[in-house]
């Protein structure tokens, strides 16, 4: 659908999913990286753990689709090339610490000179501008700063961060959003400008739904409970937490406790199969699932019911406990890992994984396919991530370079 | 004056609970015209969720115009009808704000809009050059296409779940709904790389966005970790692989908390200095990375035995003003009270008719130089039924009226 635009891509690792989802609607993608190879193939896993720029996982992961150039951008010939490549495309991405481009003459103002059409999106932790632009942002100081992290974890314990570092990819994700929104723009205006992704807004947001409304109102601040996250109050008046994950046979699952009418039906028919396993369920034998909520409930009730929850999902495996939810409209989920999604027979049927050959691997690879289905051809993962400067002489050439100059440029360590 | 990115572009939006709201707003604040199209019969149960704003006077219902989730998630300008498509009129006004849309976007579980008719087969027929958006939790094919797609749910099976926690504890959740802010992004993508498409080519599509194969696409390096290395990700607690000191450090206060990355041996010696040079960070070992990670838990207890000293902000400062990362972890006061965030003027107060004054209304987290986004507080469930059916569809005010007696605008 966008194979019509043109991307230049100047991201690190904390970014290059800005670029990829574009080339998953069909932009051309080219990344671009320093001689010899980006510093972040070295960062994170690799293939059969060997430690080679050339088989970095996440380099894999958020690169496939892209052609890849090297290029250095700050020597006088590099960023000759590099402008001669503005003017052939529609956007510049880049993660930069912030005033980096500016300071080597390729900012908005510089890169808008020779093409007016071209959009650069900054992703960032915290922004181009104000009083954090300078902060160093790695991914659990962003995460804190953007509220994400005081509210998860054990109350006797410290607040947690992620063991998988993704949290940029929020704002990189919004900048491919901010992207679109500008190309959108320029239809109107025939100008390009200059667009923001920011992490710590994106975490706010994601956080914002669950502890505005008791701040603004009672000047509450939520904070963190273990495997449970919204409070539910008692008849007695006081606060119960219930857990939003549970362990079983074989793993956690999540289960979305609603007591209201809608689930009344669902509700009534977990216990029957509850009380299939032999477990007693005491009060709730005769409990008014339609007419009654957490607000009819006594603490001993309460804990009564957690108690026998656990023991079911205990008795069962995640395999069996989904099947029971997908047949009853049960809300809970199973806590899947790699092995578990790679065989969730919902994705089976929809062919949502696709194979992507890594010839040099010898090797093919399962990757998640398009994050949509349209009517208008397959948006998603095509061929895998480019090899350290693969579509170097396609590239050079189409700017007029012949074979020789292109030696050139490899000897004097620009490309 | 110039026009917005997506002035000219109609929506209609029926969509409930969070991903296609948050989806379509990327839109809506720059500059489309969008129809919600809601029904008091079966409202979206985000209306219904709690905290309310406390501005009932005693004995008035809470209603459906206070709730907080609501409001924080409804910030753009739309305009409001109701609709009960249990009344066949309905289904016709329906049918005509189709005709008018560029395009449809809805978050039903598969089966309800096809039950209508109203599936994209249906919609086609009345506008063949229609954009149709349809979010769930599983996607529109498939033996879990009904299920309804809950966030809290969508972010275990998504693996979301268990990226979070101790080595010696089950994993907790690192928010409640995280799919539900994870997987629109690529919903706004589609729908803008479909107006885009469709500008040059005039063909309209059928978008089947399913939060499950979202969410996915951001953890793809543990599926192929898994795959290449028969590796599954391991719970870290607050450590990093490849750096230390990396945590969360108590501080002076109540509940006070600072995140300390120090990401390289450069950082490391800066981070020395800020911290007045201890005998204890002298030890050679530490002077590179894979030192301090062999040591990283005495080296957690030497630097929290210095951050608690200290409020976090000052924490922050200190070390942010040497160049080593470093941040509050931040609660709901700290957020309002972000300098960072409130340059950039992410709270935009506002007045509710219903809910009084408040802060909370937010702008997408993007910038850009050329166009500001128009932030509003939420449509009022049917707010603009007259003048939609009126002005937009041309309908006389004795028809609205009349058909408002038969309970189609209920």
């Amino acid at each position: 659908m966008l194979s019509c635009y043109r991307v230049l891509d100047l991201t690190d690792d904390k970014a290059f999913i800005c670029g990829r989802a574009l080339s998953d609607f069909g932009a051309e993608v080219i990344k671009i990286e320093k001689p010899g190879g980006d510093p972040s193939r070295l960062k994170g896993a690799f293939y059969e753990d060997e430690a080679d720029p050339e088989k970095n996982l996440t380099w894999f992961a958020f690169n496939s689709n892209k052609k890849g150039i090297t290029l250095d951008i700050e020597s006088p010939r590099g960023k000759e090339l590099f402008l001669k490549l503005v003017k052939t495309a529609d956007v510049v991405v880049e993660s930069f610490a912030v005033g980096y481009l500016d300071r080597i003459g390729l900012g908005y103002k510089d890169l808008s000179q020779v093409n007016s059409g071209i959009v650069l999106t900054s992703i960032s932790g915290f922004g181009q501008e104000g009083p954090y632009k300078d902060y160093k942002d790695p991914d659990i100081v962003v995460r804190a700063l953007g509220g994400l992290i005081y509210t998860a974890g054990y109350e006797d314990r410290p607040p947690l961060g992620v063991s998988y570092e993704h949290t940029h990819y929020l704002g990189a994700m919004n900048g491919a959003v901010g992207t679109m929104i500008a190309l959108a723009h320029r239809v109107h205006t025939g100008r390009g400008q200059h667009v923001e992704g920011i992490t710590q807004q994106a975490l706010d947001i994601v956080c914002s739904a669950e502890i505005e409304g008791p701040y603004s109102f009672f000047g509450q601040i939520p904070t963190r409970h273990g495997r449970a996250r919204a409070a539910v109050t008692l008849k007695d008046g006081s606060t119960y937490y219930n857990p939003l994950l549970w362990p079983c046979q074989d793993g956690f699952i999540a289960l979305n406790l609603l007591l209201n009418p809608t689930a009344a039906k669902n509700n009534l028919s977990m216990m029957e199969y509850i009380k299939q396993d032999s477990i007693e369920i005491g009060p709730f034998e005769t409990w008014d699932w339609a007419g009654k909520s957490w607000e009819n409930m006594s603490r001993e009730q309460a804990d009564k019911l957690m108690e026998l929850l656990g023991e079911f999902f205990m008795n069962h495996t995640k395999d069996e406990l989904l099947k029971l939810a997908t047949e009853n409209r049960f809300q809970l989920g199973p806590c899947n890992n790699a092995e578990d999604i790679l065989k969730y027979p919902q994705l089976t049927a929809r062919d949502f994984w696709k194979d992507i050959e890594h010839p040099e691997l010898g090797t093919t690879l399962k990757y998640p396919g398009g994050a949509v289905v349209t009517t208008q051809g397959y948006a998603g993962i095509r061929r895998r991530a480019p090899l350290i400067g693969e579509n170097n002489e396609e590239i050079y050439q189409e700017l007029g370079l012949s074979e020789s100059e292109i030696q050139n440029l490899k000897e004097q360590k620009v490309i | 004056m110039t026009k917005k990115p997506f002035e000219g572009v109609k929506i209609v939006q029926l969509c409930w609970a969070g991903v296609g709201v948050y989806t379509l707003n990327y839109l809506s604040h720059y500059g489309a015209t969008t129809i919600r199209v809601e029904t008091s019969t079966r409202p979206d149960p985000v209306r219904l969720f709690a905290p309310f704003a406390p501005t009932n006077k005693e004995g008035e219902p809470v209603g459906l115009e206070r709730s907080a989730f609501f409001s924080i998630t409804h910030t753009a300008p739309e305009l409001g009808i109701t609709l009960n498509f249990k009344q066949p009129e309905a289904i016709e006004i329906f049918k005509k704000l189709v005709v008018w849309a560029d395009v449809v976007g809805e978050g039903f579980p598969t089966g309800v809009m096809d039950k209508l008719g109203l599936d994209y087969e249906g919609l086609k027929q009345v506008n063949p050059e229609i954009i149709m958006f349809r979010t769930c939790g599983y996607g529109h094919t498939g033996p879990m296409a009904d299920q309804p797609g809950f966030g809290s749910i969508l972010t275990a099976v998504t693996m979301m779940d268990t990226i979070t926690g101790w080595p010696d504890r089950p994993p907790v959740p690192p928010s409640t709904y995280y799919t539900d802010q994870l997987s629109p992004m690529y919903g706004s993508l589609s729908i803008m790389a479909a107006l885009d498409y469709r500008r040059r080519t005039g063909k309209g599509q059928y978008i089947d966005h399913a939060q499950i194969e979202a969410g996915l696409n951001y953890i793809t390096p543990l599926i192929l970790d898994y795959q290449a290395n028969n590796r599954e990700l391991a719970l870290k607690g607050n450590k990093c692989d490849y750096a230390a000191p990396h945590g969360i450090y108590r501080c002076r206060g109540d509940d006070r908390w600072i995140a300390i990355a120090v990401m390289s041996d450069e950082e490391w010696q800066s981070f020395i200095k800020a911290i007045g040079s201890p005998d204890w960070t002298q030890k050679p070992e530490y002077a590179n990375a894979a030192g301090r990670i062999a040591d990283s838990d005495e080296i957690d207890r030497r630097v929290e035995k210095w951050t608690v000293n200290y409020p976090p902000e000052k924490v922050q400062e200190m070390l942010q003003s040497a160049s080593v990362g470093s941040g509050v972890v931040a609660n709901a006061k700290d957020l309002d009270e972000d300098p960072q965030l409130n340059h950039y003027n992410f709270y935009r107060e506002m007045e509710h008719p219903y809910m009084g004054k408040l802060r909370y209304y937010h702008p997408d987290p993007v910038k850009l130089s050329a166009v500001e986004p128009d932030i509003r507080r939420p449509v009022l469930l049917g707010e603009h039924t007259d003048q939609i059916c009126t002005e937009i569809l041309g309908m006389t005010q004795e028809e609205v009226d009349s058909l408002r007696e038969k309970g189609v605008f209920d």
